[in-house]
């Protein structure tokens, strides 16, 4: 009760602060600052995770955005203003990602978010914007329950139960294996998400999961689990993790004897995945958004110029980002208007053509698209096919 | 090779519990002789890695194949200075405050290193692969049934060589009976012309010292580093500390190794409990042994 009237009064007393603001500037007021006043960029607020855990996602997904609003401003900004973006890191921790939320919503007052990478910081992240009103896109995360926040919340990537669900078929009709060991964290929504549906889905192929195995966060040392996975004498082991666990997991199962095929989800995609794993990674496959190998011309055109601005390829993350900063700012042109509401009207009837496929929503906020399988040999990733939903 | 109780998950446990023990020696040993639970010790491995890895890339980049030894030893190096910096800097103004102001210091600095490699570019806080292949290419070996890898074999013979050499130095040297006086009766030691202080120095280098090889170890054999993957082997190495019976370096050891195989089998048994199960271990044995199993029973002080 005494925190409300706290509030209550911090509110008053911002008002009354807001109220002397207008009128100073109502006194002073002219043409010219109003004019200015409209020119003012337009703010959107990005999240990604740039060191941590997950960093070389987040540099790849930030390196998206700033593309994707480069081309933006360079073709004369959204609604004739410039467009810019103010970024913070989350470090892919759940708390860090609410306090940015918090911070770009109530201190810089951006129209809009992009963000966050991994599905735990959005989710920690969607309930906030949910609540200011503010529309928000995440580029990858997969896990279902980021867009169920509300109907502020849209993503840019396909869910979980697809890519589980696309690995299982991939892995009985493709790599004709029967029997499955699944090895996943079970601190991590996306983690635990994908190693549910893609057991749901094998299961219902008629394959077998014949260990089902998790671990706590921050473990280094995966011997128990796998020695008891390899007991059961599985076809594949399904790692759907993230790459730095992905790496040294597949080198302790190689250790321990293991020479099948070891198949991931998109947290696969990292150049530290082949630097932790070395051979220990090839023959394996894991399933993305995206391959540079694509013929398409919007792909390729992505590509090349991704290239010559970052001097490396792009991966999945940097495509994701790339299209999320898009979709968000082609929704705000379409809406012709900062207002949450609105963006948020134009975000649901958006058709986009993206690097990552076509882009349509569904009524749950996620868009429906395909699915590419990626295979890595000799450490490069290699494209093997493309899944339809 | 069926069944929970296999040969391989006993080789897994012995690797697990010889990183371990590496550790928790140090908090041991320190807490022994001056009781401070030194909570930045896990830092010092984190030191130990980084230090191996740099001395790694350094001679790659020299295009010489990097020595093994020499890479343990700048690796204990850098464990020691910075153990006995913190001692030096940190703890010893505090030594005769409250014991509460030097825990939560002992915090403090654990903090401070890791925040501050994190801050440091060259170091930065994101993981980085450990070059193993370049220190020591794997080779595999099969025996009855499980699989041993060099790496494992490397890891257990150092730990093993260095908690002998350890043993060593507290039971038959001059400074060891001066470590041994000292943890017993500090006011007495100090009466008998021992200086404390060069024992705690000496102290913290020998943990350090330890803390650093094990970083190296655990590079070794789980080639992924970063500012933070000492806070859960340290913690861990503290349970395994307590559970020996803190102050008691054989009860360091074997406490490690029940760590090892209550955590590899707590594992095998539920993957999901897992640890769980290891600490239920821990709660029990502290239910009936409050002193750690060969800790010395201390009546309460009248």
């Amino acid at each position: 009760m005494r925190r409300k009237r706290l509030a209550v009064m911090l509110v008053a007393l911002l008002l009354v602060a807001a109220l002397f603001s207008t009128v100073l500037t109502g006194c002073g007021g002219n043409s010219k600052q109003a004019s200015e006043k409209k020119a003012e960029p337009i703010k959107i607020g990005a999240v990604a995770p740039v060191t941590g855990p997950a960093a070389t996602y987040g540099k790849s997904t930030k390196q998206g955005y700033e593309m994707a609003l480069e081309e933006w401003n360079a073709k004369g900004g959204v609604l004739g203003r410039k467009v810019e973006m103010i970024f913070e890191d989350d470090k892919a921790d759940p708390t860090e990602a609410a306090n940015a939320f918090s911070k770009l919503i109530n201190d810089n007052h951006v129209v809009a978010i992009v963000g966050s990478v991994t599905s735990s910081c959005s989710l920690a992240g969607a309930p906030i914007a949910q609540r200011a009103g503010v529309p928000m896109i995440t580029p990858t995360s997969t896990n279902p329950k980021v867009t169920e926040q509300g109907d502020y919340i849209f993503r840019a990537c396909f869910i979980d139960p697809f890519q589980g669900t696309v690995a299982a078929k991939f892995v009985y009709d493709n790599l004709k294996a029967r029997k499955a060991g699944v090895i996943y964290d079970v601190g991590q929504d996306y983690n635990t998400g994908l190693a549910e549906f893609f057991k749901k889905g094998f299961e219902k192929l008629g394959g077998q999961v014949v260990a089902y195995e998790g671990y706590p966060d921050g473990t280094t040392d995966f011997n128990a689990q796998l020695t008891k996975i390899l007991d059961a004498k599985p076809d594949v082991i399904y790692c759907p993790n993230y790459y730095n666990d992905d790496g040294l997991i597949a080198k302790q199962a190689r250790s321990l004897g293991f020479t099948g095929p070891i198949v991931g989800g998109d947290g696969w995609d990292s150049p530290d995945l082949v630097k932790i794993g070395g051979d220990a990674v090839n023959n394996c496959y894991f399933t993305n958004h995206f391959s540079k190998d694509d013929k398409r011309p919007e792909v390729q055109n992505f590509v090349s110029k991704y290239t010559s601005k970052y001097g490396e390829a792009p991966d999945a993350l940097a495509a994701l980002g790339y299209d999320a900063m898009n979709i968000m700012l082609t929704a705000i042109q379409n809406a012709g208007s900062t207002d949450g509401a609105k963006i948020k009207d134009a975000l649901k009837n958006i058709d986009y053509q993206g690097v990552t496929g076509h882009i349509k929503f569904d009524a749950n906020r996620n868009p429906i698209k395909s699915a590419v399988i990626l295979k890595i040999e000799n450490g490069k990733q290699v494209y093997v096919t493309t899944i339809n939903p | 090779m069926n069944g929970i109780f296999n040969l391989q998950q006993i080789i897994n446990s012995i690797q697990l519990g010889s990183i371990y023990a590496l550790i928790s020696i140090g908090y041991t040993l320190v807490y022994g002789i001056i009781k401070l639970i030194n909570f930045a010790h896990g830092d010092f491995y984190m030191i130990g890695a980084y230090a191996a890895y740099f001395a790694v890339m350094f001679s790659v980049a020299r295009k010489e194949h990097p020595n093994v030894i020499i890479v343990l030893i700048i690796s204990m190096t850098a464990g020691a200075i910075v153990a006995f910096l913190s001692n030096r800097i940190a703890y010893r103004p505090l030594r005769y405050k409250p014991r509460l102001s030097a825990l939560i210091t002992a915090i403090g600095v654990s903090m401070f290193l890791e925040y501050t490699s994190s801050a440091i570019p060259v170091i930065g806080p994101s993981y980085r692969a450990f070059p193993q292949s370049q220190l020591i290419p794997e080779k595999t070996y099969h025996v009855l049934g499980a699989v041993l890898t060099n790496y494992q074999i490397v890891n257990v013979i150092i730990a093993v060589v260095l908690m002998i050499v350890l043993t060593y130095i507290v039971q038959y040297t001059k400074i060891g009976m001066a470590m041994r006086a000292s943890a017993q009766d500090k006011d007495a030691a100090r009466l008998m012309g021992i200086d404390i202080e060069k024992v705690i120095d000496f102290t913290f280098i020998i943990g350090g010292a330890l803390a650093g090889a094990a970083g190296l170890l655990t590079g070794i054999t789980y080639p992924r580093i970063n500012p933070y993957m000492g806070i859960i082997p340290g913690l861990k190495a503290f349970i395994a500390a307590v559970l020996g019976g803190i102050g008691s370096v054989p009860g360091a050891m074997l406490g490690s190794y029940i760590m090892g195989f209550a955590e590899v089998f707590g594992m095998a048994i539920n993957s999901i409990l897992g640890e769980g199960i290891a600490y239920a271990i821990l709660i029990l044995v502290l239910i009936f042994l409050p002193q750690g199993i060969l800790g010395k029973k201390t009546g309460e002080k009248v």
